[in-house]
C-alpha cells in the first residue's frame, strides 16, 4: 500500500481533492444547502476590502468631480456678476434639477411612496466566474435581508437575493439565464416567465402565440412568483414575434438601464395594481362639417379675416358636397329647360350665374347665411339687408362683438 | 494556503528544485496574487463589464502550477483557488474547485515535458487550459448539477484566446516575482 501510495503519489493526492469535492457538490446538492461556513469565512473575508476599495474609487470619483463643479461655479459666479437675477434664478432651477435627479434622493422619495417595506443597499462588488450576472450588495441578514427577498430600483426590478450573509448579499441579476419571474403585459393582460439570456436584453417565455402583445408595451411583475409583488415595473417590450410554439418577446429591462449602484432589498413585499395603459393612438380631432356653400358667388369674396360667428349649422337637407353640386346643376337645369340623360340637345351652360350679383350687394359672413331660411334662395338687398349678418370682431369693425 | 510553501518543501530539496527549473516565490505572492486575482474578478466587471471574461485565478493557477512543475502542487493549488472563487460565487462549491484541481494538476504535469518560459508555448498552454477550463466547467455543470447550460463554441474559444493573450504579458510580470539565490 505505502509503495503504491509513493509510486502513485501525484495521481493519489488529484483524486483525493476530486473525491473530497465531489463529496462535498453531492452534499450540497443532495440536501439542497450549502456548506454555509466557507462561504460566510469568504464573503467575510473579501467584503471589507472591496468596501476599502469602493470608498477608494468612490472617493477619488467625487474628489475629481468636485473639481470641476468647482471650476464651473468660479466661471458662473463670473457671470453672476453681469446679470446677478438671472443668474439666481437659473441656479435655484439648476439646484432644485439637481436635487431632484439625485439618485439617492430619488430612492428615498420611491422608498416612501411605495406601499412594501425596502432598505437601501449598495452595490459593492461582481461575484466571480465568467460572464456572472451576479451581483454583491453591502445588506445582510444583520440588515433583515433573507434569500429570496426581491431587489428593486425605482425604475423596476433588478434581481432577487440569493444568498444573505451577515454582511453582505448575492443579488441574481434579472439578466443571468437562471432567472425567471412571472410578469404581465401592462395592455392586454398577457401572463408571461421572465427569463435572463446573459446580456443586457432579456425574454419573456411561454405566451402563445395566439395571445396580443405589442412592441412597445410595458410588462410589470404579475406575483405569481411570490417573489416580487404585483404591479412593478420590468420593461419594455422591444421586439415582439411569433415562435414555434411560444412568442419571442424580447424586453429591456428598465432597472438595469441607469447603471447600478443603489438598490431596494423588498423586505415586505405589497400587492399593487398594474397601471392603466395609456392609450396607443393620439385622439382625433374632427373638425366641425364645413358651411353650406352658398350660391351666390359674392360670399367667397367676403373677407378672409372674418371669423364665423358661430359654428356652422347645416341647414336644409344638402349634407354633402355632392347634394350641393347635384342641386345647383339641377337648378341650372331648370334654367336652361335642360332634360338630363336625353342626347341631342348638347350640354346645358354650367357657367351660367345663378344669382347676379347685385350693385349695392355687402358681404355676408357664410355662418349667417346660413342660418336663415331664405340661405339656399337667391338674395335679394332687401333680404341681404334686412337680416344682417352678426358681426365679430374684426380688423374693419373692431368695435363689435362676437353674439 | 499557507502550507503550499511546505508542501513545496517536502516535494524536492534546494539542488533538485533547481536542477529541474523548479522556480520559488515568496510566500506573501503565493497567497497575494490569487486573492488580487479574485478580487479582480469580484471587483472590476462592475465598471469594465467586458472584463468578467477575464479568468485571471484560472490564469495564475496556470501559471503557478508551470511554474512550480509539481503535480501534488498543481492540484492544492487549483483546489484552493477554485474554492475561493467557488465561496465567492452563487454556484455550489467544488464546481470551480474540480475543474482548477483539473488544471492545476494537468499544467503540472506538462511542464515537466515544456519549456515553460517560452512566451509561444505559454500561449498556447494557456489557451489549451482556458479552453480546458470552461469546456470542463460546462460539462460538470450538466452532469452533476443537471443545469440547461449553453455552450456556445465560437465565444468560448475567442474568451480562451483573449485569456491566452492577455496570460503571456502577466506570465512576465509575475516571473518578476520570482525569488533568486
Amino acid at each position: 500500500m505505502e509503495f503504491f501510495l509513493n509510486r502513485y503519489r501525484n495521481l493519489t493526492v488529484l483524486l483525493v481533492a476530486i473525491v473530497a469535492q465531489l463529496v462535498l457538490l453531492a452534499y450540497q446538492v443532495k440536501s439542497n444547502g450549502e456548506v454555509r461556513l466557507i462561504r460566510v469565512w469568504a464573503v467575510s473575508a473579501v467584503t471589507p476590502l472591496a468596501r476599502v476599495i469602493e470608498a477608494g474609487r468612490s472617493g477619488t470619483v467625487h474628489f475629481v468631480r468636485d473639481y470641476f463643479v468647482l471650476l464651473n461655479v468660479r466661471q458662473e459666479n463670473q457671470r453672476l456678476k453681469a446679470d446677478l437675477d438671472r443668474t439666481k434664478m437659473d441656479n435655484q432651477y439648476l439646484r432644485s434639477e439637481l436635487s431632484t435627479a439625485d439618485r439617492a434622493k430619488s430612492l428615498a422619495i420611491f422608498q416612501q411612496q411605495s406601499p412594501s417595506k425596502t432598505i437601501a443597499a449598495h452595490v459593492i462588488g461582481n461575484t466571480t466566474g465568467v460572464g456572472a450576472k451576479v451581483v454583491i450588495v453591502d445588506r445582510g441578514t444583520g440588515s433583515g435581508v433573507q434569500k429570496g427577498m426581491a431587489v428593486i430600483t425605482p425604475d423596476g426590478i433588478v434581481g432577487k437575493v440569493t444568498a444573505a450573509y451577515p454582511t453582505a448579499s448575492f443579488v441574481l441579476l434579472i439578466t443571468d439565464p437562471s432567472f425567471a419571474a412571472g410578469v404581465i403585459s401592462q395592455k392586454n393582460h398577457v401572463h408571461g416567465t421572465l427569463k435572463g439570456q446573459g446580456y443586457s436584453t432579456v425574454i419573456v417565455d411561454y405566451v402563445q402565440n395566439e395571445q396580443k402583445v405589442d412592441p412597445g408595451e410595458q410588462f410589470f411583475t404579475s406575483g405569481d412568483d411570490r417573489i416580487f409583488p404585483r404591479g412593478l415595473p420590468v420593461g419594455e417590450a422591444t421586439v415582439v414575434r411569433d415562435g414555434k410554439s411560444y412568442k419571442e418577446i424580447f424586453v429591456t429591462p428598465s432597472g438595469l438601464q441607469n447603471g447600478l449602484e443603489e438598490v431596494l432589498i423588498v423586505t415586505e413585499g405589497v400587492h399593487v395594481p398594474i397601471p392603466e395603459a395609456k392609450p396607443t393612438s393620439q385622439p382625433v380631432h374632427l373638425q366641425a362639417p364645413p358651411p353650406a356653400e352658398s350660391s351666390d358667388s359674392s360670399t367667397t369674396d367676403a373677407a378672409p379675416t372674418q371669423a364665423p360667428a358661430q359654428p356652422p349649422v347645416q341647414s336644409g337637407p344638402l349634407t354633402t358636397d355632392a347634394d350641393r353640386l347635384f342641386d345647383q346643376y339641377r337648378k341650372i337645369g331648370e334654367a336652361e329647360k335642360h332634360v338630363y340623360g336625353q342626347g341631342g340637345r348638347g350640354a346645358p351652360n354650367f357657367n351660367i350665374n345663378l344669382n347676379p350679383r347685385p350693385v349695392n350687394a355687402t358681404s355676408t359672413p357664410p355662418g349667417a347665411q346660413n342660418s336663415a331660411p331664405s340661405a339656399q334662395r337667391p338674395a335679394s338687398p332687401q333680404a341681404q339687408s334686412s337680416a344682417p349678418p352678426p358681426a365679430a370682431p374684426t380688423p374693419q369693425n373692431p368695435g363689435a362683438k362676437r353674439p | 494556503m499557507s502550507d503550499l510553501g511546505t508542501d513545496f518543501r517536502l516535494d524536492f530539496s534546494e539542488t533538485q528544485l533547481l536542477k529541474k527549473g523548479v522556480s520559488k516565490y515568496h510566500i506573501a505572492a503565493v497567497i497575494g496574487i490569487p486573492l488580487v486575482a479574485i478580487l479582480f474578478q469580484v471587483y472590476v466587471p462592475r465598471f469594465f463589464e467586458r472584463l468578467s471574461y477575464l479568468e485571471l485565478p484560472l490564469l495564475v493557477t496556470v501559471y503557478f502550477s508551470l511554474m512550480r512543475r509539481s503535480p501534488v502542487a498543481g492540484v492544492l493549488y487549483g483546489a484552493g483557488i477554485g474554492l475561493a472563487q467557488d465561496s465567492l460565487s452563487h454556484n455550489p462549491l467544488g464546481m470551480f474547485g474540480i475543474v482548477k484541481t483539473l488544471v492545476g494538476y494537468f499544467a503540472a504535469s506538462m511542464s515537466q515535458r515544456f519549456d515553460v518560459q517560452n512566451a509561444g508555448v505559454r500561449l498556447v498552454l494557456s489557451f489549451f487550459f482556458c479552453f480546458f477550463h470552461q469546456f470542463f466547467y460546462w460539462v460538470l455543470g450538466r452532469a452533476l448539477l443537471g443545469e440547461a447550460l449553453d455552450m456556445d463554441l465560437e465565444t468560448t474559444l475567442v474568451v480562451a484566446v483573449l485569456n491566452a493573450l492577455v496570460a503571456v504579458p502577466l506570465f512576465h510580470i509575475l516571473d518578476k516575482l520570482k525569488v533568486t539565490g
